[in-house]
């Protein structure tokens, strides 16, 4: 099983707050549950930095999981209400981060 | 372990030393990658021991300052600590306003190995702050009706722009202290705020006074004097009863607005003067151009920006606030103890309808201060205009004039049969008239009548509509 997953980019590292990261990495058909599939990469430059864009882009691209750092309650709680999981808390390169979950072994909090 | 060696006898436990201390403080290496935090900060951030050394600040603090305007980076021998307020976004994902101030930290040699932050959370401050810009006071006007807050809410973006502003409004319901309060909150806050009445000279001395003049462009004109205008130079120029300006001069009015320019009396060349112009009156000045008495291009000029300032009967709850604050300052400035209203009294001031606005509710408390010899204030230490007509006393012809709608039509109502019959008789059949048009439904009343539905509810029960 595959999944569509974003993370919001600070330089090549996962951007340490959800809401002023101005770049996203968008992967198709990364494997779940520690198939070690790392899937299609898209780059996403956003025109300014904002949480409320950055929520409609991931329901419009139909993302299915968010890794992310900092996040603000009401932002997390709209996508999991939105059935998106969030990995948040993340700190490291977004390269270790898409391993780490293509592994299945990325959860929320990890320093990698 | 690191110690710090000779402060004490004994070698002090750094670590100890900095879980003492009750704001945030991080210790950064030169690649802003951490070294150790105190307690504090862990507790803002919810990180642990474990997982913060050697992470890079940003992915810690998760502050705005950290992506945007890092002040570590900034910082360097020559420009000594950098402060700079954000917000972090901690690890139970809550925003929170913080102030983080940096400062090279320097070996022995001089050289700079790392970098000291303290970190506050200012989370207190911006709600005392929010508190502050949301309740009664802007400098220092008073009020918490709706009406006032409405005017609270607008003046700080007001006093940020540049823009002319026109300032209407009854006698005593505040104009000048609003001008001022602009000027103060505004970017021109240093420079000077002149004043002048546009009713108060004769022509000829105005226009002398506002544009100034060249030695000898009129008898006694011995020497160069500036204008206003000119003293107003990057601040602001507030003209005060602009309605009795005179037709010549509103003619040079608008020239100024128009090239930011003055002509002297007696002057072919003309000065420039960056001021800004605020505005007064409490005359309709709609009224005065039908009637040719202003010019309509200088009232749009004027008119960028239009502020109307409600008259005290309109603002609900107040009154009640401005006694307290009058009763409090007044007895502070007259060297008096503090007083008290007594409840008749206090019934008294609360049902009159101040038609000199909160210039005549200082005025009243000032002649109870001064009078009262005891503690409480009594209805004999009122004015004897107070007591002697009751509480909802009819008001007078003169009345008639600051009430809204004969604002609005001025002086030439005030010949018609009816306005001699007294405010209170025209208002009562104003009511029923808007009550009969409206269908009996209140709110349409009130919205014809240009009032708050409670409004016209209070002055329905005051003349037994009900």
């Amino acid at each position: 099983m595959s999944a569509k997953i974003l993370i919001p980019l600070y330089e090549s590292d996962v951007a340490p707050r959800f809401d002023l990261a101005t770049e996203v990495l968008i992967v198709s058909g990364v494997g779940k549950s520690g198939s070690g599939e790392k899937g299609d990469k898209r780059m996403v430059v956003l025109p300014s930095a904002s949480a409320d864009q950055l929520c409609h882009l991931i329901i419009t691209e139909g993302v299915q999981t968010v890794i992310c750092g900092g996040i603000e309650e009401d932002y997390y709680q709209y996508l999991v209400w939105k059935r998106i999981e969030v990995i948040d808390s993340v700190i490291g390169s977004s390269e270790a981060a898409l391993t780490r979950f293509a592994e299945g072994t990325l959860a929320s909090g990890e320093i990698l | 372990m690191p110690h710090i060696d000779n402060l004490f006898q004994l070698p002090v436990n750094f670590f100890e030393l900095l879980d003492e201390i009750a704001i945030g403080v991080v210790v950064l290496d030169l690649d802003r990658r951490i070294v150790v935090m105190n307690k504090t900060l862990k507790a803002l951030t919810g990180f642990s021991q474990k997982e913060y050394c050697g992470a890079a600040c940003a992915h810690i603090l998760r502050s705005n300052v950290c992506i945007q305007n890092c002040p570590a980076l900034k910082t360097n021998e020559k420009t000594g600590p950098k402060c700079v307020e954000g917000n972090i976004i901690n690890w139970d994902r809550q925003l929170i306003p913080i102030r983080i101030t940096s400062a090279p930290l320097k070996d022995i040699n001089g050289e700079i190995v790392g970098f000291l932050e303290t970190v506050e959370d200012i989370s207190l401050l911006r709600k005392l702050d929010e508190a502050t810009s949301h309740a009664y006071k802007f400098d220092r006007i008073i009020g918490r009706s709706p009406e006032m807050e409405k005017i609270f809410q607008i003046l700080p973006s007001l006093a940020q722009s540049d823009s002319s502003i026109l300032i209407t409004g009854e006698t005593g319901t505040g104009k000048d202290m609003v001008a001022e309060a602009i000027h103060h909150s505004s970017d021109r806050a240093k420079g000077p705020f002149v004043k002048i009445n546009c009713g108060a000279l004769p022509e000829t001395l105005l226009e002398s006074e506002l544009f100034g003049h060249r030695k000898g462009a009129f008898t006694g004109a011995l020497e160069n004097k500036p204008g206003r205008f000119q003293l107003a130079h990057n601040g602001t120029l507030y003209l005060t009863e602009i309605g009795d300006l005179p037709l010549s001069l509103q003619v040079k009015l608008l020239t100024f607005l128009d090239d930011k320019e003055i002509f002297p009396l007696g002057s072919i060349k003309g000065v420039s003067a960056d001021v800004r112009i605020i505005a007064a009156t409490h005359r309709n000045l709609e009224q005065r151009v039908k009637r040719n008495q202003f010019r309509k291009d200088l009232l749009f000029r004027l008119n960028v920006i239009r502020l109307q300032l409600p008259p005290l009967r309109d603002r609900q709850g107040d009154i009640k606030l401005l006694l307290d604050h009058f009763l409090d300052t007044l007895s502070t400035q007259l060297d008096k103890k503090k007083k008290v209203l007594s409840p008749m009294a206090l019934t008294i001031l609360m049902s009159y309808r101040y038609p000199g606005n909160v210039r005549e509710l200082r005025n009243i408390v000032e002649y109870a201060v001064n009078i009262c010899e005891h503690r409480t204030i009594e209805p004999k230490h009122l004015p004897s205009y107070l007591t002697d007509a009751g509480p909802a006393e009819p008001i007078a012809d003169e009345t008639v004039r600051a009430t809204p709608l004969a604002f609005q039509a001025e002086d030439d109502d005030l010949a018609r049969p009816e306005a001699r019959r007294g405010w209170p008789e025209i208002e009562r059949q104003m009511i029923m008239e808007a009550l009969i048009k409206a269908g009996g439904r209140k709110n349409k009343a009130a919205a014809s009548l240009g009032w708050a539905r409670s409004t016209l509810w209070r002055k329905m029960k005051q003349y037994g509509i009900c």
